[in-house]
Protein backbone atom coordinates (compact mmCIF):
# COMPACT_ATOMS: atom_id res chain seq x y z
CA UNK A 1 0.00 0.00 0.00
CA UNK A 2 1.26 3.19 -0.93
CA UNK A 3 -1.58 5.48 -0.10
CA UNK A 4 0.36 6.64 3.01
CA UNK A 5 2.41 8.98 1.19
CA UNK A 6 2.29 12.29 -0.45
CA UNK A 7 0.87 12.80 -3.89
CA UNK A 8 3.17 16.31 -3.96
CA UNK A 9 6.72 15.49 -5.14
CA UNK A 10 8.97 17.08 -2.20
CA UNK A 11 10.15 19.26 -4.95
CA UNK A 12 6.46 20.65 -5.10
CA UNK A 13 6.23 20.73 -1.51
CA UNK A 14 9.35 23.42 -1.26
CA UNK A 15 8.13 25.58 -4.22
CA UNK A 16 4.30 25.28 -2.24
CA UNK A 17 6.49 26.86 0.86
CA UNK A 18 8.18 29.49 -1.59
CA UNK A 19 4.92 30.66 -3.38
CA UNK A 20 3.41 31.10 0.72
CA UNK A 21 6.33 33.13 1.69
CA UNK A 22 6.31 35.57 -1.48
CA UNK A 23 2.89 36.28 -0.50
CA UNK A 24 3.39 36.88 2.83
CA UNK A 25 5.62 39.17 1.67
CA UNK A 26 3.35 40.98 -1.13
CA UNK A 27 1.27 41.77 1.63
CA UNK A 28 3.71 42.89 4.41
CA UNK A 29 5.00 45.07 1.98
CA UNK A 30 1.41 47.01 1.63
CA UNK A 31 1.05 46.85 5.39
CA UNK A 32 -2.32 44.75 4.69
CA UNK A 33 -2.24 42.23 7.45
CA UNK A 34 -2.38 38.38 8.35
CA UNK A 35 -5.72 37.36 10.09
CA UNK A 36 -6.80 34.14 11.58
CA UNK A 37 -10.34 33.39 11.71
CA UNK A 38 -12.28 30.16 13.08
CA UNK A 39 -12.73 27.33 10.49
CA UNK A 40 -15.72 25.78 12.78
CA UNK A 41 -18.87 27.83 12.79
CA UNK A 42 -22.31 27.94 14.19
CA UNK A 43 -23.52 29.78 10.81
CA UNK A 44 -23.01 27.85 7.34
CA UNK A 45 -22.54 29.12 3.87
CA UNK A 46 -26.32 29.21 2.56
CA UNK A 47 -25.55 29.44 -1.17
CA UNK A 48 -27.11 26.78 -2.85
CA UNK A 49 -24.21 25.56 -5.59
CA UNK A 50 -22.18 25.46 -2.43
CA UNK A 51 -22.46 21.81 0.22
CA UNK A 52 -20.92 22.37 3.36
CA UNK A 53 -19.60 20.26 6.11
CA UNK A 54 -21.71 19.78 8.76
CA UNK A 55 -20.40 18.16 12.20
CA UNK A 56 -22.04 15.43 14.11
CA UNK A 57 -22.77 15.55 17.46
CA UNK A 58 -21.88 12.87 19.84
CA UNK A 59 -24.44 10.59 21.87
CA UNK A 60 -21.32 10.64 24.19
CA UNK A 61 -21.06 14.17 24.48
CA UNK A 62 -21.62 15.61 28.26
CA UNK A 63 -22.12 18.84 26.63
CA UNK A 64 -25.20 20.11 24.17
CA UNK A 65 -23.91 20.86 21.30
CA UNK A 66 -25.42 22.45 17.86
CA UNK A 67 -24.24 21.36 14.47
CA UNK A 68 -21.36 23.40 13.68
CA UNK A 69 -20.18 24.11 10.17
CA UNK A 70 -16.99 23.85 8.53
CA UNK A 71 -16.34 26.90 6.27
CA UNK A 72 -16.76 27.38 2.86
CA UNK A 73 -14.72 30.64 2.86
CA UNK A 74 -13.45 32.74 5.63
CA UNK A 75 -15.70 35.99 3.95
CA UNK A 76 -18.01 36.58 6.69
CA UNK A 77 -15.74 36.60 9.78
CA UNK A 78 -12.85 38.45 8.00
CA UNK A 79 -16.39 40.93 7.15
CA UNK A 80 -16.90 41.22 10.81
CA UNK A 81 -13.57 42.45 11.19
CA UNK A 82 -13.54 44.85 8.72
CA UNK A 83 -16.36 46.51 10.65
CA UNK A 84 -14.85 46.15 13.64
CA UNK A 85 -12.42 48.30 12.33
CA UNK A 86 -9.31 46.02 11.52
CA UNK A 87 -8.63 48.03 7.88
CA UNK A 88 -6.83 46.19 5.11
CA UNK A 89 -6.46 42.37 5.88
CA UNK A 90 -5.60 38.68 4.25
CA UNK A 91 -5.68 35.74 5.05
CA UNK A 92 -4.51 31.92 3.57
CA UNK A 93 -6.96 29.04 5.20
CA UNK A 94 -8.35 25.81 4.40
CA UNK A 95 -11.69 25.97 3.48
CA UNK A 96 -13.98 22.96 2.78
CA UNK A 97 -16.65 22.20 0.07
CA UNK A 98 -18.64 18.51 0.44
CA UNK A 99 -18.75 16.94 -3.12
CA UNK A 100 -16.11 18.89 -4.76
CA UNK A 101 -13.57 16.06 -6.51
CA UNK A 102 -11.88 16.26 -9.43
CA UNK A 103 -8.73 17.44 -11.66
CA UNK A 104 -8.90 21.01 -10.31
CA UNK A 105 -11.36 20.44 -7.05
CA UNK A 106 -10.57 18.77 -3.70
CA UNK A 107 -13.20 18.93 -0.89
CA UNK A 108 -10.63 20.59 1.11
CA UNK A 109 -8.65 23.36 -0.31
CA UNK A 110 -6.89 26.60 1.10
CA UNK A 111 -8.12 29.96 -0.38
CA UNK A 112 -6.12 33.49 -0.36
CA UNK A 113 -8.23 35.80 0.73
CA UNK A 114 -8.20 39.73 1.35
CA UNK A 115 -9.81 43.10 1.78
CA UNK A 116 -8.72 46.56 0.83
CA UNK A 117 -10.47 49.38 2.34
CA UNK A 118 -11.68 52.38 0.02
CA UNK A 119 -11.26 49.76 -3.34
CA UNK A 120 -13.94 48.83 -6.00
CA UNK A 121 -13.53 45.55 -7.67
CA UNK A 122 -11.19 47.55 -10.42
CA UNK A 123 -9.13 49.22 -8.05
CA UNK A 124 -8.53 45.51 -6.38
CA UNK A 125 -8.74 43.76 -9.71
CA UNK A 126 -5.55 46.06 -10.39
CA UNK A 127 -3.78 44.78 -7.27
CA UNK A 128 -4.70 41.08 -8.13
CA UNK A 129 -2.86 41.57 -11.14
CA UNK A 130 -0.14 43.05 -9.42
CA UNK A 131 0.00 40.19 -7.41
CA UNK A 132 -0.28 37.55 -10.07
CA UNK A 133 3.14 39.28 -12.24
CA UNK A 134 4.88 39.58 -8.67
CA UNK A 135 4.90 35.91 -7.95
CA UNK A 136 4.69 34.37 -11.60
CA UNK A 137 7.82 36.34 -12.37
CA UNK A 138 10.00 33.64 -10.56
CA UNK A 139 7.74 30.95 -12.77
CA UNK A 140 6.75 31.54 -16.15
CA UNK A 141 6.43 34.70 -18.95
CA UNK A 142 3.32 36.02 -18.91
CA UNK A 143 1.41 37.62 -21.42
CA UNK A 144 -0.04 41.01 -21.59
CA UNK A 145 -3.46 41.23 -19.15
CA UNK A 146 -6.91 41.11 -20.48
CA UNK A 147 -9.89 42.76 -19.16
CA UNK A 148 -13.59 42.29 -20.42
CA UNK A 149 -16.75 42.92 -19.20
CA UNK A 150 -19.09 39.45 -18.67
CA UNK A 151 -21.36 40.97 -21.44
CA UNK A 152 -18.17 41.56 -23.87
CA UNK A 153 -16.51 37.65 -22.99
CA UNK A 154 -20.03 36.36 -23.97
CA UNK A 155 -20.79 38.26 -26.90
CA UNK A 156 -16.84 37.66 -27.96
CA UNK A 157 -15.95 34.34 -26.87
CA UNK A 158 -19.66 32.29 -27.35
CA UNK A 159 -21.41 35.38 -29.29
CA UNK A 160 -24.49 35.56 -27.47
CA UNK A 161 -25.61 38.44 -25.35
CA UNK A 162 -26.34 37.15 -21.74
CA UNK A 163 -28.24 39.99 -20.99
CA UNK A 164 -30.39 40.26 -24.04
CA UNK A 165 -30.53 36.65 -25.26
CA UNK A 166 -33.87 34.76 -24.65
CA UNK A 167 -33.36 31.49 -23.14
CA UNK A 168 -33.79 29.96 -26.22
CA UNK A 169 -31.00 31.65 -27.99
CA UNK A 170 -28.81 30.60 -24.70
CA UNK A 171 -29.42 27.52 -25.41
CA UNK A 172 -28.81 27.87 -29.89
CA UNK A 173 -25.17 29.52 -28.49
CA UNK A 174 -24.63 26.32 -26.60
CA UNK A 175 -25.83 24.31 -29.37
CA UNK A 176 -23.69 26.18 -32.07
CA UNK A 177 -20.77 25.71 -29.54
CA UNK A 178 -21.04 21.89 -29.75
CA UNK A 179 -22.38 20.88 -26.32
CA UNK A 180 -24.65 18.35 -25.77
CA UNK A 181 -26.21 18.84 -22.58
CA UNK A 182 -28.60 16.84 -20.52
CA UNK A 183 -30.65 17.91 -18.05
CA UNK A 184 -31.46 21.74 -18.75
CA UNK A 185 -34.61 23.03 -18.22
CA UNK A 186 -36.52 24.77 -20.83
CA UNK A 187 -38.26 27.38 -21.67
CA UNK A 188 -41.68 25.82 -21.50
CA UNK A 189 -45.05 26.97 -20.28
CA UNK A 190 -45.31 24.84 -17.49
CA UNK A 191 -41.61 26.08 -15.95
CA UNK A 192 -42.61 29.73 -16.57
CA UNK A 193 -46.00 30.05 -15.25
CA UNK A 194 -43.79 29.86 -11.97
CA UNK A 195 -42.23 32.85 -10.41
CA UNK A 196 -39.60 34.93 -11.76
CA UNK A 197 -36.91 33.75 -9.26
CA UNK A 198 -37.11 30.31 -11.30
CA UNK A 199 -36.58 31.77 -14.43
CA UNK A 200 -33.73 33.53 -13.33
CA UNK A 201 -32.21 30.54 -11.88
CA UNK A 202 -32.85 28.34 -15.11
CA UNK A 203 -30.82 31.40 -17.17
CA UNK A 204 -28.56 31.53 -14.68
CA UNK A 205 -27.53 27.50 -15.51
CA UNK A 206 -27.52 28.15 -18.77
CA UNK A 207 -24.93 31.08 -18.78
CA UNK A 208 -23.44 29.37 -16.47
CA UNK A 209 -22.80 26.64 -19.19
CA UNK A 210 -21.71 29.16 -21.66
CA UNK A 211 -19.04 30.04 -19.06
CA UNK A 212 -17.31 26.86 -17.97
CA UNK A 213 -17.80 25.04 -21.46
CA UNK A 214 -17.61 27.55 -23.99
CA UNK A 215 -15.78 30.94 -22.51
CA UNK A 216 -13.49 29.98 -20.35
CA UNK A 217 -12.15 26.87 -23.19
CA UNK A 218 -11.51 30.20 -25.49
CA UNK A 219 -10.11 32.63 -23.44
CA UNK A 220 -6.52 33.95 -24.52
CA UNK A 221 -3.39 31.63 -22.73
CA UNK A 222 -0.86 32.27 -20.79
CA UNK A 223 -2.33 35.63 -19.51
CA UNK A 224 -4.30 36.97 -16.96
CA UNK A 225 -7.48 37.40 -17.80
CA UNK A 226 -10.03 39.16 -15.98
CA UNK A 227 -13.95 39.14 -16.28
CA UNK A 228 -15.94 41.72 -14.61
CA UNK A 229 -19.81 43.27 -13.77
CA UNK A 230 -21.32 40.07 -13.61
CA UNK A 231 -25.69 40.12 -14.31
CA UNK A 232 -27.37 41.28 -11.26
CA UNK A 233 -28.69 38.15 -10.43
CA UNK A 234 -25.44 36.05 -10.17
CA UNK A 235 -24.12 38.73 -7.70
CA UNK A 236 -23.23 36.74 -4.70
CA UNK A 237 -21.87 39.08 -1.86
CA UNK A 238 -21.05 41.82 -4.44
CA UNK A 239 -22.75 45.42 -4.41
CA UNK A 240 -25.10 45.63 -7.66
CA UNK A 241 -24.84 49.17 -9.29
CA UNK A 242 -27.81 50.54 -10.65
CA UNK A 243 -28.01 50.45 -15.07
CA UNK A 244 -29.23 49.50 -17.90
CA UNK A 245 -29.01 46.83 -17.01
CA UNK A 246 -28.36 46.60 -13.28
CA UNK A 247 -24.91 44.72 -12.68
CA UNK A 248 -22.90 42.97 -9.83
CA UNK A 249 -19.99 44.76 -9.14
CA UNK A 250 -18.05 41.05 -9.12
CA UNK A 251 -14.95 40.07 -10.83
CA UNK A 252 -13.34 36.74 -11.45
CA UNK A 253 -9.90 35.58 -12.78
CA UNK A 254 -8.60 33.30 -15.18
CA UNK A 255 -5.27 32.21 -16.25
CA UNK A 256 -5.33 29.33 -18.88
CA UNK A 257 -8.85 28.40 -18.70
CA UNK A 258 -8.59 27.39 -15.17
CA UNK A 259 -10.99 29.86 -12.83
CA UNK A 260 -8.55 31.46 -9.97
CA UNK A 261 -10.21 34.11 -8.26
CA UNK A 262 -13.37 35.71 -7.72
CA UNK A 263 -13.54 39.18 -6.09
CA UNK A 264 -16.58 41.54 -5.12
CA UNK A 265 -16.76 45.29 -4.44
CA UNK A 266 -18.92 44.12 -1.01
CA UNK A 267 -22.17 44.32 -0.55
CA UNK A 268 -22.58 46.61 2.56
CA UNK A 269 -26.19 46.86 2.73
CA UNK A 270 -27.57 44.54 5.91
CA UNK A 271 -31.11 44.82 4.97
CA UNK A 272 -30.41 43.56 0.94
CA UNK A 273 -27.87 40.63 2.76
CA UNK A 274 -30.56 39.73 4.87
CA UNK A 275 -32.73 39.76 1.96
CA UNK A 276 -30.23 37.52 -0.11
CA UNK A 277 -29.62 35.08 2.52
CA UNK A 278 -33.33 34.48 2.96
CA UNK A 279 -33.51 33.84 -0.82
CA UNK A 280 -30.61 31.73 -1.08
CA UNK A 281 -32.45 29.68 1.92
CA UNK A 282 -35.81 29.52 -0.38
CA UNK A 283 -33.90 28.57 -2.99
CA UNK A 284 -32.35 25.42 -0.71
CA UNK A 285 -36.01 24.49 0.58
CA UNK A 286 -37.06 24.53 -3.51
CA UNK A 287 -34.38 22.26 -4.53
CA UNK A 288 -34.50 19.99 -1.31
CA UNK A 289 -31.12 21.19 -0.31
CA UNK A 290 -30.86 20.67 3.59
CA UNK A 291 -31.46 24.30 5.32
CA UNK A 292 -28.15 26.18 6.13
CA UNK A 293 -28.48 29.02 9.54
CA UNK A 294 -27.77 32.36 8.55
CA UNK A 295 -24.90 34.06 9.78
CA UNK A 296 -26.94 36.76 12.06
CA UNK A 297 -22.96 37.78 13.27
CA UNK A 298 -22.12 39.02 9.73
CA UNK A 299 -26.09 40.84 9.47
CA UNK A 300 -25.30 42.64 12.99
CA UNK A 301 -21.69 43.51 11.43
CA UNK A 302 -23.16 45.38 8.36
CA UNK A 303 -25.84 47.39 10.47
CA UNK A 304 -22.91 48.20 12.69
CA UNK A 305 -21.09 49.60 9.49
CA UNK A 306 -18.82 47.79 6.68
CA UNK A 307 -16.19 50.22 5.21
CA UNK A 308 -16.51 50.40 1.52
CA UNK A 309 -13.92 47.99 0.61
CA UNK A 310 -13.64 44.75 -2.08
CA UNK A 311 -12.32 41.81 -1.39
CA UNK A 312 -10.99 38.43 -3.43
CA UNK A 313 -10.49 34.75 -2.93
CA UNK A 314 -7.67 33.58 -5.16
CA UNK A 315 -7.60 29.47 -4.99
CA UNK A 316 -4.21 29.08 -3.36
CA UNK A 317 -3.50 25.42 -4.37
CA UNK A 318 -5.24 26.33 -8.44
CA UNK A 319 -2.61 29.22 -8.60
CA UNK A 320 0.40 26.88 -7.38
CA UNK A 321 -0.64 24.58 -10.16
CA UNK A 322 -1.21 27.04 -12.59
CA UNK A 323 2.37 28.24 -12.22
CA UNK A 324 3.99 25.34 -12.04
CA UNK A 325 1.78 23.58 -14.77
CA UNK A 326 0.67 20.30 -12.67
CA UNK A 327 -2.46 19.19 -14.51
CA UNK A 328 -4.15 17.58 -11.57
CA UNK A 329 -4.64 19.30 -8.33
CA UNK A 330 -3.02 16.15 -6.26
CA UNK A 331 -0.05 17.03 -7.59
CA UNK A 332 0.05 20.26 -5.50
CA UNK A 333 -1.46 18.84 -2.33
CA UNK A 334 0.34 16.57 0.20
CA UNK A 335 -3.08 14.11 0.69
CA UNK A 336 -5.69 14.75 -1.23
CA UNK A 337 -9.51 14.49 0.27
CA UNK A 338 -8.77 9.82 -0.69
CA UNK A 339 -5.47 9.71 1.53
CA UNK A 340 -6.26 12.41 4.42
CA UNK B 1 -35.97 1.60 -13.45
CA UNK B 2 -32.31 1.56 -12.00
CA UNK B 3 -30.71 5.35 -12.68
CA UNK B 4 -27.46 6.50 -11.77
CA UNK B 5 -27.20 10.23 -10.10
CA UNK B 6 -24.38 11.99 -11.62
CA UNK B 7 -22.40 12.26 -8.25
CA UNK B 8 -22.08 7.79 -8.95
CA UNK B 9 -20.50 8.94 -12.62
CA UNK B 10 -17.23 7.06 -12.48
CA UNK B 11 -15.42 5.12 -15.65
CA UNK B 12 -17.03 1.89 -17.18
CA UNK B 13 -20.56 2.76 -15.47
CA UNK B 14 -23.26 1.56 -17.75
CA UNK B 15 -26.23 4.32 -18.56
CA UNK B 16 -28.63 4.57 -21.62
CA UNK B 17 -28.18 7.53 -23.68
CA UNK B 18 -30.47 7.99 -26.37
CA UNK B 19 -31.60 4.79 -26.27
CA UNK B 20 -28.43 2.97 -26.81
CA UNK B 21 -26.28 0.97 -23.80
CA UNK B 22 -23.33 3.08 -22.96
CA UNK B 23 -20.48 3.15 -21.28
CA UNK B 24 -18.44 5.91 -19.20
CA UNK B 25 -15.00 6.35 -20.18
CA UNK B 26 -14.13 9.60 -19.10
CA UNK B 27 -16.06 11.68 -16.27
CA UNK B 28 -14.98 15.63 -15.30
CA UNK B 29 -16.59 17.85 -13.01
CA UNK B 30 -16.88 21.14 -14.29
CA UNK B 31 -17.86 23.55 -11.35
CA UNK B 32 -17.49 27.26 -11.75
CA UNK B 33 -16.99 28.57 -7.54
CA UNK B 34 -20.51 30.31 -7.72
CA UNK B 35 -22.78 28.77 -10.23
CA UNK B 36 -24.25 25.27 -11.71
CA UNK B 37 -22.09 22.35 -11.91
CA UNK B 38 -22.00 20.27 -14.68
CA UNK B 39 -20.27 16.39 -15.56
CA UNK B 40 -18.64 16.73 -18.32
CA UNK B 41 -18.58 13.03 -20.09
CA UNK B 42 -17.42 11.07 -22.46
CA UNK B 43 -19.38 7.82 -23.64
CA UNK B 44 -18.33 4.93 -25.42
CA UNK B 45 -21.49 3.50 -27.39
CA UNK B 46 -21.19 -0.37 -26.25
CA UNK B 47 -23.05 -1.49 -29.83
CA UNK B 48 -20.97 0.55 -31.93
CA UNK B 49 -17.62 1.72 -30.17
CA UNK B 50 -18.43 5.27 -30.96
CA UNK B 51 -17.69 7.94 -28.49
CA UNK B 52 -19.99 10.68 -27.87
CA UNK B 53 -19.44 13.84 -25.33
CA UNK B 54 -22.27 15.19 -23.10
CA UNK B 55 -22.72 17.54 -20.40
CA UNK B 56 -24.77 16.35 -17.66
CA UNK B 57 -26.49 19.16 -14.75
CA UNK B 58 -25.06 17.83 -11.94
CA UNK B 59 -27.86 15.99 -9.57
CA UNK B 60 -29.45 15.23 -12.88
CA UNK B 61 -30.14 10.69 -13.02
CA UNK B 62 -29.44 8.66 -16.00
CA UNK B 63 -30.81 5.68 -16.75
CA UNK B 64 -28.69 2.39 -16.02
CA UNK B 65 -28.09 -0.02 -18.74
CA UNK B 66 -28.95 -3.64 -18.04
CA UNK B 67 -25.41 -4.47 -19.38
CA UNK B 68 -22.94 -6.96 -17.81
CA UNK B 69 -19.55 -8.74 -19.12
CA UNK B 70 -19.29 -12.07 -18.92
CA UNK B 71 -16.73 -14.97 -19.77
CA UNK B 72 -18.73 -17.66 -22.20
CA UNK B 73 -17.17 -20.09 -24.98
CA UNK B 74 -17.70 -20.21 -28.63
CA UNK B 75 -19.18 -23.07 -29.87
CA UNK B 76 -20.48 -22.68 -33.70
CA UNK B 77 -22.27 -20.70 -36.20
CA UNK B 78 -24.98 -21.65 -38.05
CA UNK B 79 -24.20 -19.13 -40.36
CA UNK B 80 -27.11 -16.48 -39.16
CA UNK B 81 -25.85 -16.16 -35.59
CA UNK B 82 -22.95 -17.52 -33.55
CA UNK B 83 -23.59 -19.47 -30.22
CA UNK B 84 -21.40 -18.98 -27.21
CA UNK B 85 -22.13 -20.70 -23.91
CA UNK B 86 -21.81 -20.53 -20.04
CA UNK B 87 -19.44 -23.26 -18.98
CA UNK B 88 -20.94 -22.88 -15.78
CA UNK B 89 -24.46 -22.67 -16.45
CA UNK B 90 -24.22 -24.35 -19.46
CA UNK B 91 -27.00 -21.31 -21.19
CA UNK B 92 -26.18 -20.98 -24.84
CA UNK B 93 -26.65 -17.52 -26.24
CA UNK B 94 -26.27 -16.34 -29.84
CA UNK B 95 -25.39 -13.21 -31.21
CA UNK B 96 -26.19 -11.96 -34.50
CA UNK B 97 -23.74 -10.32 -37.24
CA UNK B 98 -23.57 -6.71 -35.95
CA UNK B 99 -22.84 -7.97 -32.05
CA UNK B 100 -20.43 -10.38 -33.59
CA UNK B 101 -18.43 -7.41 -36.30
CA UNK B 102 -14.98 -7.50 -37.20
CA UNK B 103 -14.36 -10.09 -34.94
CA UNK B 104 -15.91 -12.91 -36.68
CA UNK B 105 -12.05 -13.43 -37.95
CA UNK B 106 -11.17 -14.08 -34.36
CA UNK B 107 -13.39 -16.88 -33.29
CA UNK B 108 -12.08 -20.19 -32.65
CA UNK B 109 -14.39 -23.22 -31.48
CA UNK B 110 -13.62 -23.70 -27.50
CA UNK B 111 -11.78 -20.38 -27.12
CA UNK B 112 -13.01 -18.16 -24.21
CA UNK B 113 -14.71 -15.04 -25.12
CA UNK B 114 -15.65 -12.08 -23.18
CA UNK B 115 -19.71 -11.53 -24.57
CA UNK B 116 -21.31 -8.03 -23.77
CA UNK B 117 -25.12 -8.60 -22.96
CA UNK B 118 -27.62 -6.09 -22.87
CA UNK B 119 -30.64 -7.15 -20.92
CA UNK B 120 -29.51 -10.88 -22.14
CA UNK B 121 -28.66 -10.41 -25.63
CA UNK B 122 -25.08 -10.52 -27.21
CA UNK B 123 -24.08 -6.67 -28.48
CA UNK B 124 -20.52 -7.47 -28.58
CA UNK B 125 -17.87 -9.92 -28.31
CA UNK B 126 -14.15 -9.42 -27.52
CA UNK B 127 -12.12 -12.85 -29.01
CA UNK B 128 -9.20 -13.92 -26.14
CA UNK B 129 -5.82 -11.43 -26.90
CA UNK B 130 -4.24 -14.18 -28.53
CA UNK B 131 -5.74 -16.63 -30.68
CA UNK B 132 -4.16 -19.69 -32.46
CA UNK B 133 -5.19 -20.15 -35.79
CA UNK B 134 -4.37 -22.63 -39.17
CA UNK B 135 -3.01 -21.50 -42.16
CA UNK B 136 -5.18 -22.42 -45.17
CA UNK B 137 -3.60 -20.33 -48.24
CA UNK B 138 -0.12 -18.45 -48.65
CA UNK B 139 2.66 -19.08 -50.84
CA UNK B 140 5.29 -21.55 -50.58
CA UNK B 141 7.58 -21.52 -47.73
CA UNK B 142 11.00 -20.24 -48.07
CA UNK B 143 13.12 -22.65 -46.25
CA UNK B 144 16.41 -21.26 -44.81
CA UNK B 145 14.94 -17.54 -44.73
CA UNK B 146 14.77 -16.87 -40.96
CA UNK B 147 15.63 -13.37 -41.31
CA UNK B 148 11.90 -11.93 -40.99
CA UNK B 149 11.93 -9.38 -43.61
CA UNK B 150 9.39 -8.66 -45.49
CA UNK B 151 6.94 -11.51 -44.77
CA UNK B 152 3.73 -12.39 -46.96
CA UNK B 153 -0.31 -12.52 -46.27
CA UNK B 154 -1.99 -15.90 -45.03
CA UNK B 155 -5.42 -17.04 -45.02
CA UNK B 156 -6.36 -18.97 -42.07
CA UNK B 157 -8.98 -21.17 -41.42
CA UNK B 158 -11.05 -18.79 -39.88
CA UNK B 159 -10.83 -16.47 -42.78
CA UNK B 160 -8.51 -14.00 -40.96
CA UNK B 161 -5.79 -12.37 -43.07
CA UNK B 162 -2.50 -12.20 -41.15
CA UNK B 163 1.15 -11.02 -42.87
CA UNK B 164 3.55 -14.18 -41.51
CA UNK B 165 7.31 -14.65 -42.03
CA UNK B 166 8.11 -16.10 -45.42
CA UNK B 167 9.33 -19.44 -43.89
CA UNK B 168 5.78 -20.00 -42.54
CA UNK B 169 4.01 -22.69 -44.54
CA UNK B 170 0.25 -23.72 -45.57
CA UNK B 171 -0.97 -25.87 -42.81
CA UNK B 172 1.02 -24.85 -39.85
CA UNK B 173 -0.24 -23.09 -37.25
CA UNK B 174 0.41 -19.52 -35.51
CA UNK B 175 -0.49 -17.77 -32.68
CA UNK B 176 -2.08 -14.26 -33.36
CA UNK B 177 -2.33 -10.88 -31.38
CA UNK B 178 -5.96 -10.26 -32.21
CA UNK B 179 -5.97 -6.42 -30.56
CA UNK B 180 -3.36 -5.79 -33.26
CA UNK B 181 -3.97 -8.33 -35.92
CA UNK B 182 -0.07 -9.39 -36.24
CA UNK B 183 1.32 -12.62 -35.89
CA UNK B 184 3.47 -13.78 -32.74
CA UNK B 185 4.89 -16.84 -33.58
CA UNK B 186 4.57 -20.49 -34.79
CA UNK B 187 2.60 -22.85 -32.63
CA UNK B 188 2.53 -26.64 -32.87
CA UNK B 189 0.05 -28.66 -33.44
Amino acid sequence: MTTWQPTASLEMLQTRARLLSKLRAFFADKDIYEVQTPVLSHAGNTEPSIETFVTQQSEHSKYPLQPSFLNTSPEFAMKRLLAAGSGSIYQITPVFRQGEQSKKHNPEFTLLEWYRLNFDHHALMGEVNLLIRFIAKDFLAMGRSHFYSYQDAMIKFADVDPFTASIEELKAATVKAGIDVVGMEENTSETFSLETSHQESCRNGWLDLLMCQVVEKNLPLNCPVFIYDYPASQAALAKIRKGSPDVAERFELYINGVELANGFHELSDAAEQAERFKKEQQIRKERGLPGIPADTHLIAALKHGLPDCAGVAIGFDRLLMVLTGAQHINDVLTFPFDRA
Amino acid sequence: MATYSTSEFKNGLKLMIDGHPCSITENELVKPGKGQAFNRVKLRNLKTGRVVEKTFKSGESVEAADVMETDMQYLYTDGEAWYFMDTNTFEQVGADETAVGENIKWLVEQDMCAVTLWNGVPIAITPPNFVVLEITETDPGLRGDTSGGGGKPATCNTGAVVRVPLFIDQGETIKVDTRTGEYVGREKK
